[in-house]
């Protein structure tokens, strides 16, 4: 009821803008605290590891998208991670004078650069190729999966095995992307500075705070519109998708095609943060690990992915320094926690518990149960009125109970 | 020719042998996944459990003196089921039965478990590997004299090829053969109808599970017998398990066995090159023998053989031998 003021013919866009006012006036400031006043305030190494936090974020918000916007729990993300990674990870080892090749191959006796190095010199094309390469993997991996309708655990376990499968190739491959050793970039340069100098790794972090911003806006967008509220429908109900005219097959494919270059991105920003890419990104039990963020943070909701990541990163963090084997308990624990008794996440605590108590306090009235817009539909208003059911004006309306009996009243009237 | 004929035996018994582990191992699963449509990401770890009951069984026996040192895989067999059974129906009721009709929530939930259970073992027992010895008359192989090349047929291998068709025959009788089993199957088919005929559907959940996780302990204790054991080890298996059941549709114990045996053999024949040494005397099939001399070797076989399992997904997406059903999922 809060808006009737502000726009008495269409409530919901009103609300719409004004959500999106606040968001856009949040984002602002969140920006400008994270690139202007964290940096006076947190170390050096401190700042570096919220880098990192975000640029898993930036994975999170993607496995959100796909698992708790599309129902598709997509346990192979670390492949598009690890892709995004290599990509800049390649063009990084490529920056030697003209006619060498990165050292690790003389070790494997190599000559000559493997074929798909090369596009890698310029970094125009890196920086598209990070995006594309584990959005077009996705969008093949999904393509031969949903075409069969395939879906449920049974995807889960799908992205798993290519999981484990790219994990393989990586590991096995040193001839042509250096095994297990991987590829290091803290010693590499970039604009004539060397990666891991603090200047370049403050760059980093900007980008990373820039580009966290900007996916977090695509997933808003995405999530926001038409396309959104399909993906809420092939959630909810994918055969009724079906039945009404639309093919789910290709809006799944790209949304996990988006998902998968989101991840790529993130798998660049990490790399450069933390010095090195190795298949090790691949593991199964990482891949996993994303999907808690989002689920510790709240599903369906993309600052719950966000928050979540970050949150999760730091208990990992200051956990697993002092307590390395309590970790992984924890981690166990936490896992149990969020699908029993949690499992709209902190987010969805936070909305069901205190925001109500939150607006009471601020004199707002307690938000409607039903949806706001059969509350602030003025035809049923009419009704109501006309069935006397109305609450009285200065009394929030409790409208479950009293509209499902106005419409049961309307039915049994001849 | 000869050379041909023994070449492609070896190879059969390889790949048999090692079906037979990834049958094993997901006899337990796929029954679990049919009736309740559950995926236990913990499976891994049961097994692990299973090897880890094998290895103190071991150390009792060998405490014992010589002729129980000899036995005591028999012996490590009904108690890694029991042990296996136990934490699977501790895992039922504690956690699983509070997350029907939420698949994706229990998958997550099982690999908590699977988290928890591997940081026990590494806090409890050890971190490191530990070495199960398998007792004389396991050790060595079978001889087999023909022409120039001499092939040894290893008992332990054998022994777990034994074991899965006993494994494989138990379940099958039970299923058939006795009243819980005609309950599990009819809970597998129409849980809802089932209910109303008063099944309790409750208590054959709990003990499909638990003999699916006793399955897996035996699992374990066959996994003993090819290398150490560590807390990682069920991680090793887990996704080759699934594939299996995928394969070979969910529900049905024959698409188990045919999936497990082809990914097997599949799996020998790539992963050894016996592809390319076979085909390397023809002119023309270089760059076939190229190709499959590329993916030689363990790790390269399984990037293979998933792509020809999504290769095959495409043709009968619902496995080998799909449930029949009217509805318009799958």
């Amino acid at each position: 009821m809060t808006v009737n003021g502000v726009n008495q013919r269409n409530p919901k866009q009103a609300i719409a803008r004004q959500r999106f006012i606040i968001e856009g006036i949040t984002l602002i400031v969140l920006a400008i605290g994270m690139m202007g006043v964290l940096p006076s305030l947190l170390s050096a190494f401190q700042l570096k590891l919220l880098g990192r936090f975000l640029s898993l974020a930036i994975v999170a918000l993607g496995i959100d998208l796909i698992w708790g916007y599309t129902g598709l729990l997509s346990l192979g993300h670390g492949i598009f991670f690890a892709l995004g990674g290599y990509g800049l990870a390649m063009h990084l080892s490529l920056q030697l004078p003209e006619g060498q090749i990165p050292d690790f191959f003389s070790l494997y006796g190599v000559q000559k650069l493997p074929f798909f190095w090369y596009p890698y010199y310029s970094l125009p094309i890196t920086v598209l190729l990070v995006i594309i390469v584990p959005a077009i993997v996705a969008a093949i991996l999904g393509f031969v999966v949903f075409r069969n309708r395939i879906k449920g655990v049974y995807f889960s376990i799908l992205t798993q095995a290519a999981l484990l499968v790219f994990y393989n190739f990586f590991t096995g491959q040193q001839k042509l992307i250096n095994g297990t050793n991987g590829l290091k970039t803290d010693t590499t340069e970039l604009f004539g500075q060397v990666v891991s100098s603090p200047r370049m790794q403050w760059t980093f972090y900007q980008y990373t705070v820039l580009a966290a911003i900007a996916i977090y806006l695509l997933c808003r967008w995405l999530t926001s519109g038409r396309f959104g509220r399909l993906l809420v429908a092939i959630r909810d109900d994918e055969n009724r998708v079906r039945f009404s005219g639309y093919d789910p097959t290709w809006f799944k494919v790209l949304v996990f095609a988006v998902s998968g270059g989101i991840a790529g991105v993130a798998g660049a920003l990490y790399t450069v943060q933390s010095g090195i890419i190795t298949p090790s990104a691949m593991e199964v039990a990482f891949s996993i690990e994303m999907v808690i963020w989002v689920a510790v943070g709240g599903r369906a909701t993309l600052v719950g992915a966000v928050l979540g990541t970050l949150l999760v990163q730091y208990a990992r963090t200051t956990l697993s320094t002092q307590f390395p084997e309590v970790w992984l308990f924890f981690q166990g624990f936490l896992f149990l926690l969020v699908v029993t008794v949690l499992p709209n996440g902190i987010v969805g605590l936070f909305n069901e518990t205190l925001w109500p108590k939150i607006r009471g306090r601020l004199g707002f009235a307690p938000p409607a149960l039903t949806y706001p817009s059969l509350d602030n539909d003025p035809d049923l208003q009419k009704e109501r009125e006309q069935f006397h059911t109305t609450p009285p004006p200065d009394h929030p309306p409790q409208p479950v109970e009293s509209l499902s009996d106005s419409v049961d009243e309307d039915r049994s009237r001849p | 020719m000869v050379d041909f004929i023994v070449q492609l035996l070896i190879g059969a018994f390889n790949g048999i042998s090692i079906g037979s582990v990834l049958l094993i191992s997901a006899l337990g699963l796929a029954i679990v996944f049919g009736l309740m449509g559950v995926i236990n990401l913990a499976h891994g770890e049961l097994m692990m459990l299973g090897a880890y009951t094998t290895f103190f069984v071991q150390n009792i026996f060998n405490a014992l003196g010589d002729p129980w040192a000899q036995v005591y895989t028999i012996a490590a067999i009904p108690a890694a089921f029991l042990v296996a059974a136990l934490v699977g129906l501790i895992l039922e009721r504690g956690v699983i039965r509070f997350l029907y009709g939420r698949p994706l929530e229990t998958l997550l939930a099982t690999w908590g478990v699977s988290l928890i259970l591997r940081q026990l073992v590494r806090t409890t027992i050890s971190a490191r590997n530990v070495d199960v010895t398998a007792p004389a008359w396991l050790r060595g192989g079978l001889q087999i004299p023909t022409g120039n090349i001499p092939i040894q047929l290893p008992y332990a291998r054998m022994f777990i090829i034994v074991l899965t068709i006993a494994c494989v025959v138990g379940v099958y009788f039970f299923l058939n053969a006795s009243s819980w089993g005609l309950r599990i199957r009819s809970v597998t088919q129409n849980r809802e109808m089932s209910a109303c005929l008063g099944i309790p559907t409750a208590t054959v959940d709990a003990l499909t599970f638990a003999i699916g996780s006793g399955l897996a302990g035996i699992a374990g204790c066959a996994i003993t017998l090819l290398g150490s054991v560590g807390p990682n080890t069920g991680q090793n298996y887990i996704i080759d398990t699934f594939m299996v059941v995928v394969v070979g549709g969910v529900g049905n114990l024959f698409g188990s066995i045919v999936s497990a045996m082809v990914i097997g053999i599949v799996t020998y024949l790539i992963g050894s090159g016996t592809f390319a040494v076979l085909l390397s005397p023809m002119d023309s099939m270089q760059p076939v023998v190229a190709f499959f001399e590329f993916f030689a070797s363990s790790s390269m076989a399984k990037v293979m053989v998933f792509a020809l399992i999504i290769g095959f997904l495409q043709i009968k997406p619902a496995g080998i031998f799909p449930q029949k059903g009217r509805t318009a999922e799958l």
